[in-house]
């Protein structure tokens, strides 16, 4: 049976009390705000109730609120039930310093790779995760360029990250820059 | 004989990583998998993925909100069609924008015409990659037919950047609809009826698929398989009944579904299938828009279009069915800007792969690529 989103947060206030924080009914998609330690008893008992059944995370996303207030990140589960075809919007509130909650792998297969992904790109740290590493950047890749306040490295491993305006200037004034290929002339190019 | 079985009890064997590299052609993009092997059994399977990665997401927020439809063409580039309506359909949701039936109806009849351009791509690589060549050439022939239509409607064979916030970029030249059915006459009597025949009842091709990479459902619930993945799995779940988007619900068509004919339900011969059943499913949905364009009032494709998107404080999560699985945006909007805040994609070959590691366990390595090509994965919705 189909339940609104008002009727899963009832649910979820009568389970779980004072941590769910806040439930915005006023969104296009309702949404659950809940404490960050209490995701993963949230999300197994979304899962297991047979009421709510939400046997499926169909997205997990981390968004960088840095200019807010108060200033956070927020990771947003968008979660949706095959069996009663209802669908629901969980939120977790993070510091942006050391953002850290639990991870909800057990409860969604899924969720590893989306975890991983919000770890790469953001920093978020997902606690109890089996293989919590980068997914999309290289491994070797410093810093979470998802966040708002990111900024482009100069190099990468010796290679310009970005064509800067002196970098112009010196080819211009003929000196070959760049690293391997890039720094070689065509034979048929006319100076 | 007892001097044999000692010798053979003392050999040293050990496990083996074969690395699948990134460059290969039957990884359907630039995949790498680490192998663990045991011999020629896999033991373990580990995808790495972020060989295509190009920050589609990062772009998204430096650009304004039509600006970010080029770069959702990019992603799976095998069938733009349906990442650009996927957005579109989401900020207009945002935004509260209906678009006219007309333009509704161009955009089924361009998603089915993509969605058959795109499984030709799938059926016919995994025709390849099982070692089965006619069959590709056989589809990429028709798939040509579909990219000269998209090239004669809006310029682009693959790349489209069609489907634009509150409208379409071009309205369908005259003599499209002609030429869609002339299209359809030859796909439906000759080409689909030889890909039944030459692929999908090969004897050799059901022995190499039809056992091999089988999903569970629960398992492909909870790894989020989707689209033609959920539904060779047994599951008759599909966006466009359950939950139907740009005038889905006025097209009579069926949901196909793995039924385990040759083997257990899930396999990759399923999954397969239920691809090859859906472009028939396609081509019944494009009659039906052909006939219903015909009768509907030709607007402008670009009234609705907003002369700047400016959508107030709120945010989206909106699905569609794309041909590969449910692609999701999650579109967050400040109020204060031109430009989108957040725009996550969830791709449905992102979440194809998570399981991929799974069904990877035990198999041989010829059954890898089998496994890899039945779920369709195109890397760069995976990376974007």
């Amino acid at each position: 049976m189909s339940l609104e989103a008002a009727a899963v947060h009832e649910r979820l206030r009568a389970r779980f009390g004072e941590r769910i924080v806040h439930f915005e009914a006023e969104a296009k998609q309702p949404f659950a705000v809940v404490a960050g330690d209490a995701i993963a008893e949230v999300a197994a008992f979304l899962k297991a109730e047979p009421d709510l059944a939400f046997d499926n995370l169909m997205c997990l996303s981390a968004v960088d609120y840095p200019k807010e207030t108060p200033p956070r990140m927020e990771v947003v589960y968008h979660l949706l039930s095959y069996t009663h075809a209802h669908q629901f919007v969980v939120k977790v509130q993070l510091p942006r310093e050391d953002p850290r909650l639990s991870s909800v792998e057990a409860s969604w297969g899924v969720a590893n790779w989306h975890e991983r992904e919000a770890y790469d790109l953001f920093g978020i740290r997902f606690e109890g995760h089996s293989d919590l590493r980068r997914i999309l950047l290289p491994d070797d890749w410093q810093g979470h360029p998802l966040r708002k306040d990111w900024q482009d490295p100069d190099f990468y491993n010796g290679m310009h990250v970005k064509p800067t305006a002196q970098m112009a200037e010196r080819v211009t004034a003929g000196e070959a820059i760049g690293v391997g290929p890039f720094a070689f002339t065509p034979p048929n190019k006319h100076v | 004989m007892a001097t044999e079985t000692t010798r053979t009890a003392d050999l040293d064997t050990d496990e083996m990583v074969l690395q699948m590299g990134p460059q290969h052609p039957s990884t359907h993009g630039v995949l790498r998998i680490e192998l663990r092997t045991d011999g020629e059994v896999v033991r373990g399977a580990r995808p790495h993925i972020g060989y295509l990665h190009r920050c589609f997401e990062k772009h998204a927020e430096s650009v304004d909100y039509p600006g970010v439809i080029p770069y959702t063409d990019r992603m799976d580039y095998v069938a733009s069609m349906g990442n650009s309506l996927g957005y579109a359909l989401a900020v207009e949701a945002l935004m509260g924008i209906e678009v006219s039936p007309y333009v509704q109806t161009i955009r089924v009849i361009t998603a089915e015409l993509q969605r058959i351009a795109s499984h030709c791509i799938a059926v016919g690589t995994y025709g390849m990659d099982i070692g089965a060549f006619t069959p590709f050439l056989h589809l990429l022939r028709d798939r040509e037919k579909i990219l000269d239509l998209f090239e004669w409607t809006c310029g682009a064979r693959l790349l489209y950047n069609y489907n634009w916030i509150g409208g379409v970029s071009h309205d369908l030249p005259d003599g499209f609809v002609r030429a869609s059915r002339q299209f359809l006459r030859e796909f439906e009597a000759i080409t689909h009826p030889e890909l039944m025949d030459l692929l999908i009842g090969n004897k050799i091709f059901i022995k190499r698929t039809a056992g091999v990479g089988v999903c569970p459902p629960e398992l492909a619930i909870h790894h989020d398989l989707t689209g033609p993945n959920l539904r060779g799995s047994g599951l008759p779940r599909d966006l466009r009944k359950d939950e139907p988007y740009s005038g889905y619900q006025n097209y009579e068509f069926e949901v196909p579904v793995g039924k385990g004919e040759f083997g257990p339900v899930g396999s990759c011969f399923d999954r397969n299938v239920v691809r090859a059943w859906e472009m028939a499913e396609s081509a019944k949905i494009l009659h039906q828009a052909l006939d219903r364009l015909e009768t509907l009032d030709k607007v402008d494709v670009r009234e609705k279009v907003p002369k700047r998107v400016k959508p107030a404080k709120g945010e989206i999560y909106s699905r569609s069915e794309a041909p590969r699985g449910q692609l999701g945006y999650y579109v967050v909007a400040d109020g204060t800007g031109i430009n989108p805040y957040r725009v996550k994609v969830k791709s449905p070959c992102f979440t194809a792969m998570s399981v991929f590691h799974v069904l990877a366990k035990g198999l041989y390595v010829a059954d890898i690529i089998a496994l890899i090509g039945s779920l369709d994965v195109v890397l760069g919705e995976i990376d974007r």
